[in-house]
């Protein structure tokens, strides 16, 4: 159990009042986390006390910057579970992550004739990058389809996933209504065809505990921003057998050993796939992150997700008959999220309504057009959860989409 | 309920309830769609010009949020039966008042009452869509597609 009273006094932002005075709900999460003060604190402690170039420099600081940049990286490494932190890559966020991979490691593994798998939850960022390898090298983009609760639909999946298959991309737990997949059983299924498995955490690894060694995936893509950290920096695992035999990225300093004019050699692992300056303050906050986190346990962050979602769900079933929620109901196979839609009141003019009433959510497609396009709706409404959220503020969101049917509502038309 | 009733007046309401001229036209020689990827929002505007430059018949089809589509059927209103020209100078009037400049208030009929929107920076490209379209389809001579991202 979470004592999410004290865990809220963290955090600087949600004592923070919108508009006339309203207090701030963040009901925003998946798009980005608030931070906590350990955060915001190591990263004016980098800058106050030991800003300095890593990997270069002879001096006091550069050493200390290279510690404190190497020590974030074991934090991380030992988050997720992976083999060493030489497999761990800094990279901006999960979109470069997996672009990385597309650039590399797909350039000479995916080939004419080849298939990647992916699902019909992907946000656009492990979906557009596939699409352009399979038109590249042509190869052909298959999709794991939505059953009508929009959890996976594995009806097919012996099909789909077959010896041509190089490639199972698949997202943990969707930002746009919280599916979470049975991302180790697919990656079983990969396994056994010979295919690589990369699996999108932006969502999952922020939520609930992600152990790369149990899934037993080939890549795992996440960002800081949305599990407490500062934005600008996200991280690729790659397993190091895997690493070991793949091309660099991007080209220039600190990812060589020895340069001449004609040729280059490249660096040790994984330094060889992080060209020019990394985001230093970026790592050392996600470091900082990744203690609050653990201070916690990641046990005890997934079931607040899973009890907010719940207290969501069941005070939902009020608007039941007219509110449509997206996802399974069941909160062990969805949670932090909550998507719906009302055939009376657009989300843009229900975000607008609560946005008022200082509750922030999100309303769109989110990053998944196609998904959002294929519930029949051209936007929906999400709210998603946090550590640092409550069941009180579960009720405000209900009391403002109340508030914006009576105002939206059939018949109705005047302020209520 | 706050300010949201300078946004969602009566006669916003109104007009997202009962939108004007909300059918496709027929004998339409110009079109254009307007798309805005963020919210989904999407118009097909039909217009049919005479001779004389003349807008004499204006219809939309929409999905969207209540502002986009109260604001598609006030344009509609107020162009209709107007030349391209006068349309031309509308368009502009309407923009000005979304970006706070001055404007023209008696030439935008109903729309006016939209001057709010401009408190609400996240619902500037919900106003704007139609006005957007309407000025493809007037500056095209076959359909447009344009977007507000």
């Amino acid at each position: 159990m979470l004592d999410v009273s004290k865990i809220r006094e963290d955090f600087p932002i949600l004592s923070k009042k919108v508009y006339d005075g309203q207090p701030l709900i963040w009901l925003d999460s998946a798009a980005t986390s608030q931070k906590p003060r350990s955060v915001i604190q190591s990263i004016v402690d980098y800058y106050e006390g030991f800003n300095a170039n890593v990997h270069r420099g002879v001096h006091a600081l550069s050493i200390e910057s290279t510690a404190a940049f190497e020590d974030a990286r074991q934090k991380v490494a030992d988050f997720i579970g992976a083999e060493s932190s030489e497999c761990i890559i800094w990279t901006r966020n999960t979109t470069e992550s997996i672009n990385l991979v597309a650039h590399t490691w797909a350039q000479e593994n995916i080939h004419a004739g080849d298939e990647i798998l992916v699902t019909a939850l992907e946000h656009h960022s492990n979906l557009v990058p596939w699409q352009k390898v399979a038109r590249d090298k042509k190869a052909t983009l298959r999709i794991i389809p939505l059953a009508k609760d929009q959890s996976l639909d594995l009806s097919e999946i012996d099909t789909l996933i077959n010896p041509r298959t190089k490639l199972v991309a698949m997202v943990q737990k969707s930002n746009s209504i919280g599916t979470t997949n049975p991302v180790k059983e697919l990656a079983a299924k990969a396994r056994a065809v010979g295919a690589a498995v990369l699996v999108d955490g932006a969502q999952s690894v922020p939520h609930m505990p992600v152990d790369v060694a149990d899934i037993d995936c080939d890549f795992l893509a996440f960002s800081g921003h949305k599990m407490l950290g500062p934005t600008g920096i996200g991280v690729l695992y790659v397993k190091h057998d895997i690493l070991e035999r793949m091309e660099p990225f991007l080209r220039g300093g600190d990812m060589v050993l020895e340069v001449s004019y004609e040729d280059a050699s490249w660096n040790s692992l994984p330094w060889r796939f992080e060209a020019g300056t990394p985001n230093m303050a970026g790592a050392i906050g996600m470091g900082a992150a990744i203690d609050y986190l653990n201070g916690l346990g990641m046990e005890n962050v997934r079931d607040h997700d899973i009890q907010l979602t719940k207290h969501a769900l069941d005070s939902f079933k009020e608007l039941e008959e007219e509110l449509e929620i997206y996802g399974p109901k069941d909160p062990a196979l969805r949670s932090g999220v909550v998507s719906f839609h009302h055939p009376d009141v657009h989300p843009h003019d229900l975000g607008t309504v609560l946005d008022r009433r200082g509750i922030a959510i999100r309303t769109g497609h989110h990053c998944t057009m196609p998904l959002v396009r294929s519930l029949g709706v051209p936007a929906t409404a999400r709210a998603s959860f946090y550590l640092y959220n409550t069941n009180e503020e579960v009720d405000a969101l209900l009391d403002g989409i109340k508030e914006a049917l009576r105002y939206f509502g059939n018949g109705a038309g005047t302020a209520g | 309920m706050y300010d949201l009733q300078e946004l969602y007046q009566e006669v916003v309401m109104d007009h997202n309830r009962s939108p004007r001229n909300f059918r496709k036209l027929g004998n339409a020689n110009r079109s254009a769609e307007g798309f805005n990827p963020l919210c989904g929002d999407q118009i097909t505007l039909y217009l049919e010009v005479d001779d004389d430059d003349k807008i004499k018949d204006i219809g939309f089809q929409a999905g969207g949020c209540a502002i986009s589509k109260a604001s598609a059927s006030m344009m509609t209103d107020v162009v209709k039966g107007v030349s391209v020209k006068e349309a031309e100078h509308i368009f502009n009037n309407f923009r000005q008042m979304i970006t706070q400049e001055d404007y023209d208030a008696e030439i935008l009929g109903d729309a006016e009452i939209l001057s709010g929107v401009s408190q609400y920076p996240a619902r500037i490209k919900c106003a704007v869509l139609s006005w957007h379209t309407l000025k493809s389809a007037l500056d095209g001579a076959d359909t447009q597609r344009i977007t507000t991202e």
